[in-house]
């Protein structure tokens, strides 16, 4: 009798374990194989927390992939995408190994994830492939887990502090400021709020809560009680994903009026919190609104395309594609050796911004310029999209780009 | 003053433990009384949201309060007809095999008609704003989901426990062989059961759809909590599960004042700590045909 009560209880207990599961659960893979054309790999997360990110990184590279083709392919030969769902890093690097030795993919592209970027660069540095980054933050990947074979148009966080931080000091929101901040309880957090804390201390600021909050949590009133209790000067953001969504929600929801900035930021995540909602001054890679022709015209073709305006990871999918073509194009071979040269080389690259981009032999990491802009008042807003102002670009027009690539500090050993 | 602060935690802990029950209801109404372990509970709670998304813009936000939880209800009448009436006498493997292949189709059919990205939905205008109670901070939207919650679980209480359908009810979850043999069919009952519980869910995510991220996986996230509710409360227990509840989400608020970082930790502790001293649950019944 005993026994079959247990049972059941121990099934509730098995379905709580299930509802765990269900959340990291992955699509099956789209494969299609052809010859005569040129494959490249793109991996990247589109299940979980990660999966509204990726599924604008596939639009990117798709986009990018349709326009190589129609101005008349690379060398002769069209562009294939063989995309993939990188899932989790043990599935990244399963996948990446999958697209080099069976599908013989020239290069591959995509990744937010730090963790995943990680492991797809340890398989591309082993089989001697390109893999560039396209949004895995973490300074590490560009310190002492860096290689020559994976490259970074995706900013490093101490890049997105800076590009921020600029802002910040000018808005005169740091010195003699008390911060509190909100850091999502991952590597990806840590390292962020690490970078942060360390530009906001140096610049005079000083923190009175620093509060790490679990992945899993989507409701934020115990943390938004304790800020107003602290009465902070400014409320900062180094969460992730979906919990950047349902914190500043939730924060207009509580009526709190301490500013608020970030320090990671994607477009999607404030297009996803509704009118009224969105507030404070955020870093950005690239944006929509970013005003060189190149970049209209990208926003105009994908626009048409898809019916909303690019997010920015549209943009490192995009143009990490746009790059391998040109390259592949200016050394006349599809060779993943003579691509790596090539871009260690510093070869320069239109990215849609005012200033060409070009990776540093260093670290890989793709120097170029930044953005920061600032929540638009809900009844300016022209539509959904409407969400922020562009506040300019760091660093400033007269200033060297690298000044705001990640120091370097030596960490980065490249094996010859 | 840190009392002060600490008591507002446990109100605003109260507040959130109304949503955790709305979800966690269904499901325990659900268990009790066909015994399907339903892990597609949440993703009937994130196709409620995405109802109330798609409705607003069309009917307003009052017609899809009112609308959604119903249609969902309805969705629940069909999977239950369709699907789970097969499960009830079979192994509990089997139904959690199914909800979990439910889940799974419900969700991704959400990322492919609305795509993953978050959609935009806010408080509506009349609805927003603070009051204040005090030194007291409560958003009247959360006030109205904790108004709202209330009246469905009395509404839920009364149907159970005072009405002739809830005796039906109630004797099929003690002896459903017993009801038979007395001449009532518990079929229009159990599907009435899961058209509630699901619609419950379906009402959970209207009201939760402008202060969380309206995305597919939504679903996924909260079901786990609610699983944990109903096993803290008991199994078959309706006021095990509103005391659960209400314990978790003052619990996970105390925890988060005290040390942050263990903050959605603090319920699996709750839940392993009840399990340990009392393995029904709270007041968790015993059950015949669990026996």
């Amino acid at each position: 009798m005993a026994h079959s009560d247990d049972l059941t209880r121990r099934m509730l207990l098995k379905g709580a374990a299930g509802a765990t599961a269900l959340a990291g659960l992955g699509m099956p893979a789209i494969v299609k194989a052809q010859s005569d054309v040129i494959r490249i790999g793109h991996l990247t997360p589109v299940t979980g927390f990660l999966g509204p990110l990726g599924e604008f990184a596939q639009m990117g590279v798709k986009l990018a992939a349709e326009e190589i083709n129609a101005a008349g392919g690379v060398l002769g030969r069209k562009v294939e995408l063989v995309i993939e769902d990188s899932v989790n890093p043990q599935t990244a690097s399963a996948k990446a190994e999958r697209l080099i030795e069976r599908d013989k993919v020239a290069m591959i592209i995509g990744e937010i994830s730090s963790a995943s970027a990680l492991a797809i660069g340890q398989v591309a540095n082993r089989t001697k492939t390109v893999f560039i980054n396209t949004g895995a933050n973490s300074d590490a990947l560009r310190g002492a887990s860096c290689n020559p074979f994976m490259f970074h148009i995706e900013a490093a966080n101490s890049m997105m502090v800076t590009a921020v931080g600029t802002y910040l000091k000018t808005e005169n929101m740091i010195k003699g400021k008390k911060w509190y901040s909100l850091t999502a309880d991952y590597a990806f957090g840590h390292d962020l709020f690490r970078v942060a804390k360390k530009f906001v201390t140096e610049n005079g600021g000083e923190f009175i809560g620093e509060e790490l909050v679990p992945t899993d949590a989507t409701d934020f009133s115990p943390y938004l009680l304790k800020i107003r209790q602290a009465q902070p000067d400014i409320v900062a953001s180094n969460l992730a994903g979906n919990q950047i969504t349902n914190f500043i929600k939730q924060y207009a929801e509580y009526g709190l009026q301490f500013p608020i900035t970030g320090f990671g930021f994607d477009t999607a995540v404030a297009w996803g919190a509704g009118k009224g909602n969105f507030s404070g001054i955020w870093p950005l890679i690239w944006h929509h609104m970013v005003d060189t022709p190149s970049s209209k015209k990208f926003v105009e073709a994908f626009t048409k395309k898809y019916g909303k305006p690019p997010e920015n990871q549209c943009w490192g999918d995009y143009n990490s594609l746009k790059i391998v073509a040109q390259s592949f194009t200016e050394i006349k071979a599809a060779d993943p050796q003579k691509l790596a040269e090539h871009l260690r080389k510093g070869a320069k690259f239109d990215i849609l911004k005012s200033r060409e981009g070009y990776f540093r032999a260093y670290d890989n990491q793709m120097v170029q310029e930044m953005y920061a802009v600032r929540a638009k008042d809900s009844d300016k807003m022209k539509d959904q999209w409407d969400i922020y102002d562009p506040l300019g670009s760091v660093p400033s027009p007269n200033e060297d780009l690298e000044v705001l690539a990640p120091p370097k500090d030596g960490t980065c050993k490249m094996q010859a | 003053m840190a009392f002060v602060f600490l008591l507002e935690q446990v109100l605003n802990g109260l507040l959130v433990g109304a949503y955790y029950l709305l979800i966690a209801l269904g499901l325990s109404l659900i268990f009790s009384l066909g015994g399907i372990v339903n892990l597609s509970h949440g993703a009937f709670y994130a196709v409620g949201a995405y109802l109330a998304v798609t409705l607003t813009s069309r009917i307003g936000f009052a017609g899809a309060f009112v609308a959604s939880p119903l249609l969902v209800a309805l969705l629940g009448v069909v999977i239950e007809r369709l699907l789970f009436r097969r499960f009830y006498r079979s192994d509990p493997i089997l139904s959690l095999l199914l909800t979990f292949g439910l889940a799974m189709i419900i969700e991704q059919s959400l990322r492919i008609i609305f795509g993953a990205a978050p959609l935009p939905f806010s408080i509506p205008t009349a609805l927003r704003g603070q009051v204040f109670l005090g030194s007291f901070i409560y958003p009247r939207y959360r006030l109205i989901i904790f108004g709202v919650a209330l009246a469905a679980v009395i509404a839920t209480w009364f149907l159970v426990y005072r009405t002739a359908f809830g005796r039906v009810v109630r004797a099929g979850v003690q002896n459903p062989d017993m009801v038979g043999a007395l001449g009532i069919s518990l079929q229009p009952y159990m599907t009435a059961i899961a058209a509630l519980g699901i619609g419950l869910a379906g009402l959970a995510g209207v009201l939760l759809a402008p202060i969380s991220g309206v995305h597919p996986a939504m679903g996924a996230e909260i079901l786990t909590a609610a699983f944990v509710v109903v096993v803290i409360g008991g199994l078959g227990s309706f006021w095990g599960v509103i005391a659960a509840a209400a314990l978790v989400g003052v619990v996970r608020g105390l925890t988060i004042y005290v040390f942050p970082p263990a903050g959605e930790a603090s319920m699996y502790l709750l839940m392993a700590l009840v399990l340990l001293l009392r393995p029904r649950g709270l007041l968790g019944e015993r059950i015949q045909k669990f026996e």
